[in-house]
C-alpha cells in the first residue's frame, strides 16, 4: 500500500469514528435520558457512623454504593439505548486506534509528532481508558461526558490541526519520544476523564445542596452517582493521571538532557508542565488538608485542567521556545 | 493516617466548648518566642503548602510570556525595546529572569522550609508508629465504618487464633490486647511513601542547587578540520557556576573531520521542504591522556568526555575568503563563520581585515547557501544547503575596533567607519560574489575572493555534578508518591465470645480506613469469610 493510500485510509478511520461516536454519544444521552425514575429506591439514610478511621483520626465511613447498580429498575429502552451506546463506543475506539495505526503506517515512525496526531492519540487513550475502566464498573452515564469531549477533540484535529505526514526533527527522534509523550497523551487522557468527573461532581454536590439531600435532585442529576461517589472518581482518576505526569516531566527532562544539553531550560513547554504538575499537587494537598472544602479541591484540579488545555492548544503554537514541532 | 494527629496542626480548639472568648486584654502576650513558635506553626501547616504550591504555579507562568534574558537575550532586548515604559520597569522586577528572581525564590525557598518542618516531625512519628503495636480494638466494632458479625463453629481462643493466621497472610500486623479481641493494621508504606516523596523532593532541589553552582557551560563554533582544546580560553562564551574552578578544565581536545547535514530536498507540498534531517559530527577526540579516537557526535546523542558533556547543537556556514591588497598580496585568508538567522540559513557576519591599508577594512552582510535576491525581501536563501551560495556584502574602511573593546565576530562596528562608495556614484558598494570570483575594491584598496564555503559545528559543552543525584531523587519521589497513593491503610478488629449454650462463637469483625476507602466493607467480608478462618 502506498503512503497515500494509508494516508487515505487513516483519515477515513478518523472520520468514521467520529460518525460512530456521534451516535455512541446520542445512544447514551437517551439512556440518561430514559432512566429517570431508576435511583429513587436507592436512598436509604445510611446509619450513624462510628466516626473513627485507621491511624486514629476521623474521616466518616460511607458503603453506599459509588455507582447505581439497581440495574433492574431501570425501563427496558435505557438499559438499550445503554447497550447501543456502549457498542458503539466500542466500535468508535477500534476506529480511532485502527486511525492512529495506519497513520503511523504511513509516516513510518511512532505517530506522535506533531498536534494532529497528539490529539488523535489523545482522543485514543481517553476512549480505551474509558472503555477499559467501564469493564470494571458501571460507567453508562458517564459515556455522554467522554464521547461529547473526544468528539471535540477530533473535530479540531481534523480540521485545525491536521498536517499532511511528515517526518521529524533530528532532535525529535528518539526513543524518549516515543516513553515521554505516549505517557504523557496517556495522562492528559486521564485528566479529561478527571475534568469530566469533577465537573459533573460540582454540579451535583449543588443540586443536591440546593434540593435538600441526595434524594431530591433535579431529574437529570438523579440519574448520576451521588456528589459523593463522583468527587471520589474525580480523585480515583487523578491519582492515576498524577504520578504519569510526574513520570511525563522526569522522562522530558532527560530526554531534554540529551537533546539539548540541559535538563531544564525552561522552555515555554517546560513551564507549563511544571504549572501543571504544581496545580494538580496542589488538587492532591488540598483534598488531604483538614479544614479544605472536597469543592474547592476539586476547583483546583479544573485549574489544572485549564492549564493542560492551555499547553496544549496556546503554548504549541503561540510561545515561541524549542519545543516547535514540525508542521506546526 | 489522620489528617490531624501526625503533623503539627494550626487549628485551635473548636469554637463552641462553652467557654466564651476571652477579652483581649486578659489574653497573655505571646512574647518573641511565642511569635517566633505562631510564626513557624503557621508556615509548617498544610494550609500554607497549599497556598505556596499555588503562588509557585502562578508565579512561573510570566517566564513563558516573557522573554527570559537566559534563553534569548536578543529577543529580550527588543521586547524592552518595544516597550519602553513597561519593559525597564519589568526589568527591574525581574519578568525577563524570573527564575532567578528573589520572589520566585522566595517562593519555592518557603516552600521548602515548610516542607522540612512538615516532614521532620511526621517521621519521627512515623517511624514511632512503625515499631508500634496496632491500638486497643474499640468496644462496640459494630460503629465502626464496615463491619460484619457471624456465629461460627469454634471456641472463641480456636476462632480468634485462626483469624490471627488470616490476618496475618493478609500482611496485617497483628496484636492482640486482650483474650477476646485482635487489632490488626496493615499499610504503613502509604505514610512511608508520603515521607520518601516529600523529602526525595528536596534530594531533587538539592542536585538541582548544586548543579547551578559547580556546573558549567560554554558555547564554541568548530569550523571543519579545526580542533578546539578545552580550556577557557578557546571558548566563544563560557558561564561557570560560582563555585567553578575556570583553571581546572579536563585538557582534551576535539578535531572536527567532517559534518554531514541533511535537509528534506524533496517538495512534498507539506512544507517539509528544507526542514532540518540529520546532523552529524565526525571528531577525531583526544583524550587528555592523550589517546585519540574516532567519535561521532549527533543530535541527542552528545560525546561524554568524562570532563563535560559535548552536545552538537548548531551548525552553519564559514565563507572562505581571500583579500588583496594593491599590490596583489594576500592579507586575509580564513574562512569565517556567518550566523544563520532562518531555517534556510541566511546568515549575517562580518569579515574584519585589521592589515589592510592605509585603512582597516571590514565587510558585513549575507552568505545566502541558496540565494536570492529582490527588493522586497533583499538577499535571503530559499533552502538550507549549498545550491548555489553566494556572498552579499557591504565593505567599509576605517577603524575596527574603536576603543579597543570586545565586539562581537558576527557584527561590524561601524562608528569610525565610512562606507566605500559604488562604482556608479552610489554611496554604498554592494558586492555579490558566488565561489570562485573576484571583485576589486575601488580606490585602490586591492580586491576581494570568494573562495568556497566550509560548514562549522556549534557546539555547547556542559557539565552538571548534581544531575545524578536530581534524577535519582526524582526518581524515588516517583516512587515514594505511587506508593502513597495506591497503598491503603487499614485497621481491622477481631473481637469473640462464646455463644450461650451452643459452644460455638460470635465473631465480630470491624474495619477502619484512612480517607474514603470504597473496599473496606470487603475487606472485612473477607477476614470473615477466609478458608482456614470461620470456614
Ligand atoms: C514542594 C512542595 C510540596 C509538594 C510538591 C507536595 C505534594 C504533595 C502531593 C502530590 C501529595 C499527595 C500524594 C501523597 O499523598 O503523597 C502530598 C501529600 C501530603 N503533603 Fe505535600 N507537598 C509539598 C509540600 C508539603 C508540605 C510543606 C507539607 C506540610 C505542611 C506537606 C504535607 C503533606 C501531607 C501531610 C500529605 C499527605 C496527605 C494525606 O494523604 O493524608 N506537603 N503532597
Amino acid at each position: 500500500m502506498t503512503d497515500l493510500t494509508l494516508a487515505q485510509l487513516s483519515n477515513l478511520s478518523v472520520y468514521s469514528a467520529m460518525v460512530v461516536l456521534t451516535l455512541a454519544m446520542l445512544a447514551h444521552g437517551l439512556y440518561l435520558a430514559r432512566v429517570v425514575p431508576a435511583r429513587e429506591a436507592v436512598a436509604v439514610e445510611a446509619p450513624e457512623r462510628e466516626l473513627v478511621a485507621a491511624g486514629g483520626g476521623s474521616a466518616p465511613g460511607d458503603d453506599a454504593p459509588a455507582v447505581p447498580t439497581e440495574k433492574a429498575d431501570e425501563p427496558a429502552g435505557a438499559r438499550k439505548a445503554a447497550g447501543i451506546g456502549h457498542s458503539l463506543t466500542v466500535l468508535g475506539t477500534l476506529l480511532v486506534v485502527a486511525g492512529v495505526v495506519l497513520r503511523a503506517l504511513e509516516v513510518h515512525r511512532w505517530p506522535l509528532g506533531n498536534m494532529y496526531e497528539f490529539a488523535i492519540v489523545g482522543a485514543m487513550f481517553t476512549l480505551l481508558a474509558y472503555v477499559a475502566w467501564s469493564a470494571r464498573r458501571d460507567l453508562r452515564w458517564l459515556g455522554v461526558f467522554v464521547t461529547g469531549p473526544v468528539l471535540l477533540v477530533l473535530g479540531a484535529a481534523i480540521t485545525v490541526w491536521y498536517t499532511d505526514a511528515s517526518e521529524l526533527m533530528p532532535s525529535l527522534r528518539s526513543v524518549w519520544l516515543a516513553i515521554h509523550v505516549t505517557v504523557a497523551t496517556m495522562s492528559v487522557a486521564v485528566f479529561t476523564i478527571g475534568a469530566s468527573l469533577g465537573i459533573l461532581y460540582l454540579i451535583q454536590d449543588r443540586v443536591e445542596a440546593r434540593e435538600g439531600g441526595a434524594t431530591g435532585r433535579a431529574a437529570f442529576m438523579r440519574r448520576l452517582p451521588t456528589a459523593r461517589a463522583l468527587e471520589r472518581l474525580t480523585y480515583a482518576t487523578h491519582i492515576v493521571a498524577f504520578p504519569m505526569w510526574t513520570f511525563t516531566v522526569i522522562a522530558g527532562a532527560i530526554w531534554a538532557r540529551q537533546a539539548w544539553g540541559s535538563y531544564w531550560n525552561w522552555d515555554p513547554k517546560e513551564v507549563w508542565s511544571f504549572v501543571i504538575w504544581t496545580v494538580y499537587a496542589a488538587y492532591l494537598h488540598a483534598r488531604a488538608t483538614t479544614g479544605w472544602r472536597r469543592q474547592n479541591a476539586v476547583w483546583i484540579s479544573l485549574a489544572g485542567f485549564v492549564c493542560v488545555l492551555l499547553n496544549f492548544a496556546v503554548v504549541n503554537v503561540f510561545f515561541v521556545g524549542q519545543h516547535s514541532y514540525s508542521g506546526m | 493516617m489522620s489528617t490531624t494527629d501526625d503533623r503539627p496542626t494550626t487549628e485551635t480548639a473548636p469554637a463552641g466548648d462553652g467557654t466564651p472568648p476571652r477579652a483581649p486584654v486578659t489574653q497573655p502576650r505571646l512574647g518573641a518566642v511565642g511569635w517566633l513558635r505562631f510564626l513557624w506553626r503557621q508556615l509548617t501547616s498544610m494550609r500554607t503548602a497549599l497556598f505556596l504550591l499555588l503562588l509557585l504555579s502562578v508565579a512561573a507562568i510570566p517566564g513563558s510570556t516573557f522573554p527570559q534574558r537566559s534563553i534569548d537575550a536578543a529577543r529580550t532586548t527588543q521586547f524592552i525595546t518595544d516597550h519602553p515604559t513597561a519593559g525597564p520597569i519589568l526589568d527591574k522586577l525581574g519578568f525577563f529572569a524570573v527564575y532567578a528572581s528573589p520572589w520566585f525564590a522566595a517562593i519555592y525557598l518557603l516552600l521548602f522550609v515548610s516542607l522540612i518542618g512538615c516532614v521532620a516531625p511526621r517521621s519521627r512519628i512515623h517511624w514511632h508508629q512503625l515499631r508500634s503495636r496496632p491500638p486497643r480494638a474499640p468496644r462496640r466494632l459494630e460503629r465502626l465504618a464496615a463491619h460484619s458479625e457471624e456465629v461460627v463453629d469454634g471456641t472463641p481462643d480456636e476462632v480468634r487464633e485462626r483469624l490471627r493466621g488470616v490476618l496475618r497472610s493478609k500482611r496485617y500486623r497483628v496484636h492482640a490486647h486482650d483474650d477476646t479481641s485482635l487489632s490488626a493494621e496493615k499499610g504503613y508504606l502509604k505514610e512511608t511513601g508520603n515521607l520518601v516523596f516529600h523529602l526525595a523532593l528536596i534530594g531533587v532541589l538539592v542536585g538541582v542547587a548544586w548543579g547551578h553552582l559547580l556546573g558549567w557551560k560554554g558555547d564554541v563554533i568548530v569550523p571543519v578540520g579545526d580542533t578546539f582544546a578545552n580550556s577557557l580560553s578557546s571558548y566563544d562564551t563560557f558561564s561557570p557556576g560560582p563555585w567553578v574552578d575556570v583553571n581546572d578544565l579536563s585538557p582534551y581536545a576535539i578535531r572536527l573531520d567532517r559534518l554531514d547535514v541533511k535537509f528534506e530536498t524533496e517538495d512534498t507540498g507539506r512544507g517539509q521542504f528544507g526542514m532540518p534531517r540529520d546532523f552529524r559530527a565526525y571528531t577525531t577526540f583526544t583524550t587528555p591522556e592523550g589517546r585519540t579516537e574516532a567519535r561521532e557526535i549527533a543530535v541527542n546523542h552528545p560525546l561524554e568526555t568524562g570532563g563535560g558533556s559535548v552536545f552538537l547543537l548548531g551548525n552553519g556556514y564559514a565563507p572562505k575568503v581571500t583579500v588583496r591588497n594593491a599590490a596583489g598580496k594576500a592579507i586575509y585568508t580564513s574562512a569565517t563563520p556567518f550566523l544563520p538567522q532562518d531555517n534556510n540559513y541566511t546568515s549575517v557576519g562580518a569579515i574584519k581585515v585589521p592589515g589592510a591599508q592605509p585603512d582597516e577594512l571590514g565587510f558585513a552582510g549575507f552568505f545566502l547557501p541558496t540565494g536570492v535576491i529582490d527588493s522586497e525581501q533583499g538577499p535571503h536563501s530559499t533552502f538550507p544547503d549549498t545550491l548555489d551560495p553566494q556572498l552579499a556584502l557591504t565593505a567599509f574602511s576605517g577603524t575596527l575596533f574603536p576603543g579597543g573593546g570586545p565586539q562581537s565576530v558576527y557584527t561590524l562596528d561601524t562608528a569610525e567607519m565610512k562606507p566605500l562608495p559604488g562604482k556608479d556614484g552610489a554611496d554604498q558598494l554592494r558586492i555579490l560574489l558566488k565561489p570562485g570570483q573576484t571583485y576589486e575594491l575601488p580606490e585602490g584598496r586591492g580586491s576581494i575572493t570568494f573562495d568556497g564555503v566550509e560548514r562549522f559545528a556549534g557546539l555547547s559543552i556542559r557539565t552538571d555534578p548534581g544531575k545524578t543525584l536530581t534524577l535519582v531523587s526524582a526518581l524515588l519521589a516517583l516512587a515514594g508518591l505511587v506508593l502513597s497513593l495506591v497503598v491503603r491503610r487499614r485497621r481491622v478488629f477481631v473481637r469473640v465470645r462464646p455463644e450461650e449454650g451452643t459452644g460455638r462463637t460470635v465473631v465480630s469483625v470491624g474495619g477502619l480506613a484512612k480517607d474514603d476507602d470504597e473496599g473496606m466493607a470487603d475487606e472485612v467480608a473477607a477476614v470473615l469469610t477466609a478458608p482456614g478462618g470461620t470456614r
